[in-house]
């Protein structure tokens, strides 16, 4: 566990780099992470980032990528199209949440 | 808890140029025997590595259309069914299997197999049935998973494979 400074807020971090505490999280930070793994937020990346973000609040876990597709209404196609490659850790980093435990 | 005040970025590898790919070979039919494959493809996908899966001999039903559904797990000849071997063969003992193991993975969102392919699919999975048994069984692609991307004989599978990670299941 480390702290860092994101977006000139001072957050508590895993040693990866993601975020832990869920209230410490705010759109300008999610914004500013998705920047630093060169992401570029549209509607669609948000939609998902706010889904997980529900969706962790609701279930105290990340969803998994098939979760976000049959639960949150964003197909998994357009997932790996939104958060290229890794889209399960890339969309939870943004959205300051843990890594899904979930293999599927 | 250490402080500091620069950004810790995790590395999600983008800029390695990796070629890393697994080739995996379904060549069982039963339910439990299924799994492993579309599993550990799955995570690889996940995980940006490039998955080719192979179908062949038993493992050709997990792409069956009039099959996929009704894969079926027996506890027979397996002891890690913790079940009594005397048991294990009576009827009715395979129905009951296949339920309670149904049941299990669907308790964790774990998806069917039909469902299962075309989350693969859509994550980029390439899915070759194998030729040999294709014609053994007197099957062609409409009898096949409609996401397939062809039906080929071992050596394509080979040589389309040339440098990837290996798994038999």
């Amino acid at each position: 566990m480390a702290t860092t400074v994101i977006n000139g807020k001072e957050v508590v971090v895993d040693d990866e780099g993601f975020m832990t505490q869920y209230d410490q999280w705010d759109e300008a930070i999610g914004q500013a992470l998705a920047t630093a793994i060169g992401v570029d937020m549209t509607d669609e990346h948000w939609k998902v980032v706010n889904f997980l973000r529900e969706d962790f609040k609701e279930k105290g876990e990340t969803p998994t990528i098939r979760r976000v597709s049959t639960a949150g209404g964003v197909d998994t196609k357009k997932l790996f199209q939104l958060f290229p490659k890794k889209p399960a850790k890339k969309m939870s980093y943004i959205a300051g949440l843990p890594k899904p435990h979930g293999c599927v | 808890m250490t402080a500091t005040a620069e950004m810790i970025v995790p590395s999600f590898d983008d800029e390695k140029e990796t070629d890393r790919t697994l080739a995996i070979i379904c060549s069982k039919g039963s339910l439990d025997m299924a799994y492993p494959g579309l599993i550990l493809g799955n995570a690889a996908l996940g995980e940006g590595v490039d998955v080719h899966l192979f179908f062949t001999f038993w493992g050709f039903d997990i792409i069956t259309k009039g099959r996929m559904e009704h894969l079926k797990f027996s506890p027979v000849g397996n002891p890690a069914a913790h079940m009594p071997a005397a048991l294990a063969p009576l009827p009715g003992m395979t129905t009951m299997a296949t339920h309670m193991m149904n049941k299990s993975l669907n308790e964790l969102d774990i998806p069917p197999v039909p469902e299962f392919l075309e989350l693969l699919k859509a994550s980029g999975a390439k899915i070759w049935a194998c030729r040999l048994s294709a014609d053994m069984n007197h099957l062609d692609e409409s009898d096949l998973f409609d996401g397939l991307d062809g039906i080929i004989n071992a050596s394509d599978f080979i040589e389309l494979t040339e440098g990837a990670q290996l798994l038999f299941i």
